[in-house]
């Protein structure tokens, strides 16, 4: 441990991120045994593919999709925890039951006519910006450079 | 659906690709060294002397390439898809930004009505269905100019589906031989257009300009049924002209009112298709048809030389004429879609399920609709032909030039000359002065009103051919003069007096014997060489076709 402290920065992220996955899977397969016991008791439709753990792969591709951070064991504990509350939803028979698909289902949609009504308030939109430059917003850096397009975790970006 | 090939024909060291349909065979395909470089900076597409490959011995290699188009179309309307702000080209940096476009929380979208209409009315003019309930879905993908981190897109059950986009391409080197081509339109949806952002490299910084964000997008998809970037090219060139006839979209790829994606990749006939590419940011008609072509060669020749096709995004670069790719992308982009929670679906209806009493302002009903759709482009040119009796390429050529056909109904509206005559002068002699000062039909000189006094004064044979092109060239030089002050000026009437004519005619018969001794014995040249005395002698103001009545008239006697 001591030798990563004192290891440039870059390399000190790589094996830190390394030690992260290790830790996960280890943990993961560990929670493996009790959760599959707690979840048969619960469908009898149990898909084999859905064992309810959640590997360090799936992590990482939500991390860079939702922009989240899974910081700690815990974190995904409940990540686990809510995907088997919602698979409850399995036990219900939906056999020639068309779905929902929203609660307004059966609202009219209102269509607007085709009038400018707003706009022109350049001003306060921009007072809520961080960093403006003449009425244009700042995105924040590294936003629009290739390495936020080929992100690979959170942790890479410096926000 | 035929499935087209490239053939590979080399002209000394260039090479040409042709679309040709079947049949005729040119020479063996050779590999070629060419040497595209992912890096920027380096050198372009480089030509390297043909090497013969040991697969040609096996017979001819043969290559189909597939190409796709994902059109997305700005709806020109006056307010935004989901929100009141004003759709304006260029405007002060974020003033036609609302609330709900800076995606400020506790905004909600309102759907525009005049978006929907635009939609079907496109859907009717491209012979899709139209769905009588579509849905709204939410893409997510975190971006800067995207303030809310999704788009509202109709991905699950967009508005239309299963249409037809009828386009020709040529298919020989004569003008004549066009070939007509029809391409299936998958779906046609609508969608939220995303800001600007404006990369400032030297402060390293990004500015966010979010005029352009919810704009109402249409997307229109164009199943792979195209097989080369000229056959691309041309159906987008004529869904861009449906749209402007239609009113739905101004369609202008300068502007960026119309942008294309393409999807392509190459496989041999009879074998499954290959990996594709997309290739974005095509905006301009010019270079789509160069980038499409550029990526089918450098496919065919990663896959000639054993190498594997990624399915990755490459953009066009058109400086270097070469496709680059744009992201390494670990696998495919997942959007999460769901469902739209703010937006029931949108329910369109016909005659026939017209709610009674309902509000019309809240109902959208598609036969009303169809009813007044504008006249499509195949139908004007079809009309040119049959009332004018004018060829079809000569159809395509008036239509594809902006203004063009306005300016060539406005001459016929005040000329007497015959519709072929005015069809002529238009196609070739005004387009070809357009053409050679690179103007617009906006910019030219010349007025229809002038096309139309010269045409008259050539009808009515108050002058000849060859001086009415002079007097046209005038008329393109002075503004101002009318082509009648043009003629007196330069003195180019036609001597209309039939007696001095026979007069110069008979001195002329006198004064070359030898030339009509020629002509008694049936010498067809010698009639011309007499013609060309005669009109020398009435320095060009002689009628030809007169000169040569009397003169025959003349020997006969």
């Amino acid at each position: 441990m001591s030798s990563l402290l004192s290891a440039p920065s870059a390399l000190r992220e790589d094996a830190l991120r390394r030690l992260k996955r290790e830790m996960w899977a280890r943990a993961v397969k560990l929670g493996l045994r009790s959760w599959v016991g707690w979840r048969r008791g619960f469908t009898s439709k149990a898909d084999p593919q859905r064992s309810g753990r959640v590997t360090a792969e799936v992590i990482e591709h939500l991390e860079r999709l939702a922009l989240v951070d899974f910081g700690s064991l815990e974190a995904v504990a409940r990540l686990e925890k809510a995907i088997a509350f919602a698979d409850r939803l399995r036990a219900v028979d939906t056999d020639g039951v068309e779905p929902m698909e929203s609660v307004l289902e059966d609202r009219c949609l209102y269509l607007r006519s085709d009038n400018v009504v707003e706009g022109n308030c350049a001003e306060e939109l921009l007072q809520n910006a961080h960093r403006v430059v003449e009425e244009y917003f700042v995105a924040p850096p590294g936003m629009c450079s290739p390495k936020w397009l080929n992100r690979l975790s959170l942790s890479e970006l410096r926000i | 659906m035929a499935a087209l090939m490239l053939r590979w024909s080399c002209l000394g060291k260039r090479w040409v690709l042709a679309c040709i349909d079947g049949g005729s065979r040119h020479g063996r395909g050779a590999a070629i060294g060419l040497t595209s470089r992912r890096k920027r900076g380096q050198s372009s597409v480089a030509q390297q002397p043909l090497i013969a490959v040991q697969k040609s011995r096996k017979g001819e290699h043969e290559w189909a390439a597939v190409v796709g188009l994902e059109i997305h179309a700005q709806i020109s309307s006056n307010s935004k898809l989901f929100s009141g702000s004003q759709v304006h080209f260029a405007a002060p940096p974020n003033s036609l930004v609302s609330f709900f476009d800076a995606s400020l929380p506790g905004t909600l979208p309102v759907l525009n009505r005049r978006c929907v209409e635009a939609a079907v009315m496109t859907g009717l003019a491209l012979n899709c269905r139209i769905n009588k309930k579509s849905l709204f879905d939410r893409k997510h993908y975190f971006y800067a100019d995207l303030p809310a981190g999704y788009q509202i897109t109709q991905q699950r059950l967009p508005i239309a589906v299963n249409g037809s986009l009828a386009y020709s391409v040529s298919v020989g080197k004569k003008p004549s031989q066009v070939s007509t081509r029809t391409v299936r339109i998958k779906q046609i949806q609508l969608e939220q257009d995303s800001g600007k952002s404006l990369h400032d490299e030297p402060r390293s910084q990004t500015l966010i300009d979010l005029n352009r964000a919810g704009v109402g997008l249409l997307e229109v998809v164009l199943e792979p049924d195209m097989s080369c970037g000229e056959e691309a090219a041309s159906a987008v060139r004529e869904l861009q002209l449906i749209l402007q006839a239609l009113g739905t979209s101004q369609a202008n790829m300068a502007e960026g009112q119309l942008r294309v994606d393409a999807n392509i990749s190459v496989h041999h006939p009879g074998e499954p298709l290959g990996v594709r590419t997309e290739v974005k940011n095509l905006n301009s008609a010019r270079f789509l048809a160069k980038a499409i072509d550029f990526e089918i060669k450098r496919q065919i020749h990663e896959l000639e030389n054993g190498r594997k096709i990624l399915n990755e995004t490459r953009s066009f670069d058109d400086k270097l004429g070469c496709t680059m790719p744009m992201r390494d992308k670990e696998g495919k982009q997942d959007y999460r879609f769901m469902p739209e929670p703010n937006l029931p679906p949108l329910l369109l209806y016909d005659t026939a399920s017209l709610p009674p009493g309902a509000d019309p302002q809240q109902v959208i009903n598609i036969d009303w609709i169809r009813e007044r759709l504008p006249e499509l482009p195949g139908k004007t040119r079809e009309k040119l032909i049959q009332q004018y009796g004018m060829l079809p390429e000569h159809s395509f050529t008036l239509l594809n030039e902006v203004g063009l056909l306005e300016f060539f109904q406005n001459v016929i509206k005040e000329t007497r000359a015959e519709p072929k005559k005015v069809t002529s002068w238009v196609l070739n002699i005004f387009l070809g002065f357009l053409k050679q000062q690179n103007l617009a039909v906006n910019e030219s000189p010349v007025t229809p009103s002038a096309l139309a006094e010269l045409l008259n004064l050539l009808d009515r044979k108050a002058i000849s051919s060859s001086a009415a092109r002079q007097v046209f060239e005038e008329l393109w030089q002075s503004k101002g003069k009318t082509p009648s002050q043009i003629v007196s000026e330069k003195k180019l009437e036609l001597m209309q007096d039939q007696e001095a004519l026979e007069r110069v005619c008979h001195t002329v018969m006198e004064g070359h014997p030898q030339v009509v001794m020629d002509m008694k014995r049936g010498n067809p040249r010698a009639i011309n060489k007499l013609i060309g005395l005669v009109r020398k002698a009435t320095l060009s103001r002689a009628d030809p076709t007169v000169i040569k009545e009397i003169l025959e008239r003349k020997l006969s006697s």
